[in-house]
């Protein structure tokens, strides 16, 4: 068909691309493997010592622990603060509607260095310590915005006519909420808390102005940099990185069943 | 679209007491998080200005700073990190532009050409957002190793005679935009991959029929229909990597003459304790990125994607 790329030269090119945005992640895995003594920087050998020995490094397992932590507790603050204002956008009409939808969209809008350099200089004129409490409150910050576009998203599709059913069979409104509205909405707050913890897992630059001597594990990476970084890092990155991929993959293979039994039904 | 979730049972009578009941829902339902965003977002912003402002305290203690009207480290900022500034906009402009022409083909491929291909559509979104996965330092590490003065690339241009034996790739300009222009690829691609997904195959149909050229069709239906995508996925890459620190630093892909404006936010900030010239240029930053993507958005007729 006219007008369109050549079928086949666009294939080549987007395996080529695809090849490129994979060896980062192909170095990575392989240099968790690798027989490392101090720096992770030449290949030395294979091993399976730094998966079996992952927390012989106390300072990159402490790390790793911080950031799971920080994620949880970001992701869970997040996700209630953001499905309630993502609810009230949805199904009701307020004054100041167009002055909240700015409100959120800025926090996405605003370069990451700007918030960080905000919240830094908050914390030092009110004299606030900065640890990893200060570091969760700044995540979810940031999650918020994407909560609310996640779940607002599937909120706008469900049909009102599932929660006037709901009342119209007697339930009170905590009843028609938590076993009408909530179970629609449970797979928009799963998209949107997947999101959040993966924002909050790997951010850096925000971090990095409100930790202190507190220490995430891409925080820890910054600083090892400069000396070198020993392979546990890599095995905790590796892992991570399997088991987003398997989430991603058992999530679409539960929609693509899901979509077929809608079909059949 | 009053049909609040708790707006009412069925026998609550619409009147005075629904309307305070339902008003009461939605504060509720909005206050946290409004309350939360106030706290967390505006007030530091505004503590930014603040701290932008302040002057050295009397007492000369390093770090210790009093409030007061103190234009000068607007001065200070512009004067000595022009330079930089001018630096940042021009790396993150470069790699966006890459972004956009490397991305471009790649979410036509996954958008259209593999529409019929379900399966490997959903592979391929996987793919592109697989870099998500892992740490964006790690990655961005990996490549300084990829091409380290002993690591494979250098070597194989140095045998190839392309690179003279005392080059390096490591620390310069070319790499720092590498490397903005890989680890911002997938937020181009993903909003052009939505517009292209959703394109009507049946107006490029319609364009032929019409004996338009491929140049004609595509510049004239194609671009035009995904232009909202490529206008977000130009904004996601092109306001992160102007403030971006990592791919510039020297402990990662750059060196000591790439320092863009992250860096020495970070380090007046972090460092050096000098958080009035590191606010200034902070609002500097925001300014001079909300004045070109205001005009950017407005010129591209794309205001409802906000």
């Amino acid at each position: 068909m006219s007008g369109r790329f050549r079928g086949w030269g666009v294939a080549v090119y987007s395996i080529v691309v695809f090849a490129i945005l994979l060896v980062p992640i192909g170095y990575t895995v392989l240099f968790s493997f690798n027989d490392a003594r101090r720096t992770n920087i030449i290949w030395r050998g294979f091993t399976l010592d730094n998966w079996t020995g992952i927390c012989d490094d106390a300072r990159v397992c402490g790390a790793f622990g911080a950031s799971i932590g920080v994620g949880i507790a970001a992701t869970l603050v997040a996700c209630a603060l953001g499905t309630a204002i993502a609810i009230a956008l949805v199904r009701f009409r307020f004054r100041f509607r167009n002055a909240l939808t700015i409100l959120l969209f800025l926090p996405m809008a605003t370069p990451e260095i700007v918030l960080g350099a905000g919240l830094s200089s908050q914390l030092v004129n009110l004299g606030i310590e900065k640890n990893l409490v200060t570091v969760t409150i700044a995540h979810v910050m940031f999650c918020i915005s994407f909560v609310v576009v996640t779940v607002r998203a599937r909120a706008a599709s469900l049909d009102p006519a599932l929660e006037e059913a709901g009342r119209d069979l007697y339930g009170s409104p905590a009843q028609v909420f938590w076993r009408v509205t909530f179970p629609l909405l449970l797979p928009g707050i799963v998209a949107a808390a997947l999101l959040s913890f993966a924002l909050s897992f790997d951010d850096f630059i925000i971090t990095n102005f409100v930790s202190g001597s507190a220490e995430t594990l891409p925080k820890y990476i910054y600083i090892a940099a400069a000396r070198g970084i020993p392979a546990q890092a890599n095995v905790f990155a590796s892992l991570i990185f399997f088991l987003a991929i398997a989430a991603v993959i058992a999530i679409s293979l539960i929609g693509a069943a899901r979509r077929k039994r809608l079909l059949r039904a | 679209m009053a049909f609040g979730a708790f707006a009412g049972g069925p026998e609550a009578a619409p009147g005075v007491a629904a309307a305070q009941r339902k008003s009461r829902i939605v504060l509720l339902l909005l206050l946290p998080g409004v309350i939360y965003l106030a706290i967390t977002y505006v007030a530091p912003l505004i503590s930014l200005v603040l701290t932008s402002l302040q002057s050295p305290s009397p007492d000369l203690a390093i770090g210790s700073y009093v409030y007061g009207f103190n234009v000068g480290n607007y001065v200070v900022a512009l004067q000595t990190y022009a330079p930089v500034l001018g630096r940042s906009f021009l790396f993150a402009l470069t790699a966006t532009v890459l972004t956009l022409l490397i991305g471009y083909p790649l979410a036509y491929f996954i958008g259209v050409t593999l529409r019929r291909f379900p399966l490997l559509q959903s592979l391929a979104l996987v793919l592109v957002i697989a870099p998500f996965f892992i740490s964006f330092l790690l990655r961005t590490l990996a490549w300084k190793q990829i091409f380290s003065d002993e690591g494979p690339v250098v070597s194989f241009l140095q045998a190839l005679s392309l690179l003279p034996h005392d080059a390096h790739l490591t620390g310069t300009p070319f790499m720092v935009i590498f490397g903005l222009t890989y680890n911002f690829l997938p937020f181009t691609v993903l909003p052009m991959y939505t517009s292209l997904e959703r394109l009507d195959l049946r107006y490029l149909e319609a364009a032929s029929d019409l004996y338009a050229s491929r140049w004609n069709t595509f510049w004239r239906v194609t671009f035009p229909l995904s232009l909202p995508g490529v206008v977000s996925g130009t904004l996601l890459t092109f306001i992160p990597a102007t403030g971006d620190y990592i791919n510039a630093s020297p402990s990662f892909l750059g060196g000591l003459d790439t320092a863009m404006i992250g860096n020495v936010i970070e380090q007046n900030f972090l460092v050096l304790q000098n958080y009035p010239v590191a606010a200034a240029m902070s609002i500097v930053l925001m300014v001079a990125i909300l004045i070109p993507v205001a005009i950017y958005v407005s010129a591209t007729k794309t205001e409802d994607l906000l």
